[in-house]
């Protein structure tokens, strides 16, 4: 019950005849890791973390997260669990144009109910805690990538979720801005949140004490380094 | 009463106000496409708000002049007897109908077939459709005439060679003013006035009106009336209608042709509505059109932002939340147009207003039906696009 990644022989299949995308992937992350998913383009990662924050449902095996039972939950379930325990960094940050900073890190918590007041105070303060707080009024092409990436990171956390996803954040930015943002899911992560990187990467991948290498669908090696708790 | 301890199992919510924000952030990414496609709806809407607003203002023109006018003006005209042949009224007509409880005024006329011409000169053939008739004083005072220049016959001039001449007479003889001499059955008549025109009685328009002592002078007129205008209290029309046609003759009481001229008046008016209604029927195709427009825009906006709606969905949004933020925007832009559409509409019927000098009338009702149909609209054509955004899988923010 204790991990917040639960995954026993996870299948996803698309099309007929059928495709499979993940062909049975075991694994477990408890609470408080940080943990990078690579494998090379078209090994299933993306569908993997689809069904990790239940964007999509396994069509085989059982996937748990935060201790509930995809297969069982409905959409609404579903989003209420995406809304307060799953937090989203996209490759392409996917930050609305046109809307300042704050405003995109308070979308963070449209859906939780929360009055826009004090979504936006929130939002002040998850920016305070990535280091854009001198950027608050700026509207996304007034920032660097690494720092649009960063308001990305802000957004994901702003509701404070126990699991952070974030899906080749690096993949577009320069090595240097690149850097900052996984020091960033270092930070966050010593504060307790669970990370989960995917990425083709395996310099970047390198640099997490957890790796869990995917191939054609399945888990081919589950690295961990010595004094981590696994 | 959910304890602090139980529940990681808080809900996805999204609160009212947020909905209206989520409804314009389409608007104003793509403002022109908005306004365009707004502009259809409020093309429809402003045409059938014209189109009801000016036929409500040439209506309250109509019913101001018949207010004016008064609705409560009877004429007694012959008729046909039982064999088919045509009647006369007696010279006492006028008398009687007088003596009838609730008649206020009577009046005749009586049309002679004698030509009326410029000057002994004129083409005897061309009479120009101008009858001369011959009125008493009270006739003008019956139907509510009124003088536009000169005098109207007064007990002195209608003894002698004076005619008054309806409106449109005098145009087609070129008078232009009282003075002129017209030739009237080989004898010069003075005009002495010129009336206005007599919507109640339009024969009046194309009379040459001489006096009874004149009339039976030069042309042996008996006294028999080809018409009477009689006047009475608004409640007794009905009963003065039936009365009328007994006491003119009571032994053949349909001899006599009652009719109200105010109804003739109303039913013009009626047949301008049925055409309204055509006009209102045009305007609802572009409405629908319109309406068209905007299910097409909203259906490319889902297209384009099947992104963002994958964002929202990772956000925590349900397919509820999704459904509600594109009907939202589809109602939000027909509301738009609406509004537009109203003012557009308003403004038309005043300039309409204005130029024919209508008192502008515009009911409520046709507003609150405009925007009741654009808010139709609107979720009518916002619903398909709606749905498919919330059929998008969440998935589709990721896949690049």
């Amino acid at each position: 019950m204790n991990a917040i990644i639960s995954l026993e022989d996870v299948q996803r299949s698309y099309g007929e005849p059928p495709v499979l995308a993940c062909a049975g992937v075991t694994l477990t992350v408890e609470r408080g890791e940080l943990v990078a998913i690579v494998g090379p383009s078209g090994s299933g990662k993306s569908t993997l973390l689809n069904i990790i924050g239940t964007l999509d449902r396994p069509t085989g095996g059982v996937a748990r997260i935060d201790g509930l039972a995809v297969a069982d939950l409905d959409d609404r379930a579903l989003s209420a669990l995406r809304a307060h325990r799953i937090g989203f960094v996209f490759q392409q940050f996917h930050l609305a144009e046109g809307v300042t900073a704050v405003d995109n890190v308070a979308d963070g918590l449209l859906y939780t109910g929360v009055p826009r007041a004090e979504r936006r105070r929130r939002a002040v303060t998850a920016l305070g805690r990535v280091g854009l707080s001198h950027r608050l009024g700026h509207r996304p092409n007034q920032l660097s990538g690494g720092e649009r990436q960063r308001v990305a990171i802000a957004r994901a956390v702003v509701g404070d979720p126990p699991l952070l996803l974030a899906d080749e954040p690096t993949g577009n930015l320069d090595s240097a801005s690149g850097a900052a943002v996984v020091e960033l899911l270092h930070e966050l992560n010593r504060q307790g949140t669970t990370v989960v990187v995917i990425t083709h990467d395996v310099e970047l991948a390198e640099t997490l004490p957890r790796r869990i290498s995917i191939r054609d669908g399945r888990v081919v090696d589950d690295f961990a380094e010595p004094g981590v708790a696994a | 009463m959910s304890t602090a301890l139980a529940p990681p199992r808080a809900r996805s919510r999204l609160l009212g106000r947020d909905v209206l924000r989520l409804g314009t952030t389409g608007l104003r990414a793509r403002p022109t496409r908005a306004v365009l496609s707004a502009l259809g709806i409020a093309i429809g809407i402003a045409a059938m708000i014209a189109v009801v607003g000016i036929s409500a203002s040439s209506q309250a023109r109509l019913n101001d002049e018949l207010d004016r006018l008064g609705t409560n003006l009877l004429t007694a005209t012959p008729g046909k007897s039982l064999l088919g042949k045509a009647t006369t009224l007696p010279a006492d007509a006028v008398g009687k109908i007088g003596r009838i409880d609730g008649v206020q005024s009577v009046s005749s006329i009586a049309v002679l077939s004698v030509p009326v011409f410029r000057s002994p000169l004129s083409d005897p053939d061309a009479t120009g459709g101008i009858t001369t008739t011959v009125a008493d004083d009270a006739l003008l005072r019956v139907v509510s005439g009124s003088v536009r220049s000169g005098d109207w016959l007064n007990p002195a001039t209608s003894g002698f060679p004076a005619v008054v001449l309806g409106h449109a007479a005098a145009e087609r003889l070129g008078v232009v003013s009282p003075g002129t001499q017209i030739w009237l059955g080989s004898n010069y008549f003075t005009v002495v006035g010129i009336l206005d025109p007599v919507p109640l009685a339009p024969d009046l328009d194309r009379a040459a009106l001489i006096g009874g002592p004149v009339a039976k002078e030069l042309f042996g007129f008996d006294g028999s009336p080809t018409t009477v205008y009689e006047r009475s209290d608004d409640a007794a029309v009905d009963r003065v209608r039936s009365l009328l046609g007994p006491t003119i003759t009571p032994q053949s009481p349909s001899d006599v042709e009652v009719s109200r001229p105010s109804d003739a008046l109303a039913a013009r008016n009626a047949a301008n509505q049925a055409f309204t209604g055509l006009l209102v029927g045009l305007g609802s195709i572009a409405l629908l059109v319109g309406g068209i427009g905007v299910a097409n825009t909203m259906v490319i906006s889902v297209l384009e932002r099947r992104r963002e709606i994958g964002l929202r969905r990772a956000l925590g949004a349900t397919r509820w939340h999704v459904l509600v933020q594109f009907l939202g925007e589809a109602l939000l832009l027909s509301a738009l147009g609406g509004v537009f559409g109203c003012a557009l509409g308003t403004a038309v019927t005043g300039v309409m207003a204005l130029v024919n000098d209508w008192p502008f009338t515009l009911p409520a009702v046709t507003i609150a039906a405009a925007v009741a149909s654009t808010l139709v609209i609107g979720a009518v054509a916002g619903f398909y696009p709606a749905i498919r955004a919330a059929r998008t899988p969440p998935t589709a923010a990721l896949s690049s």
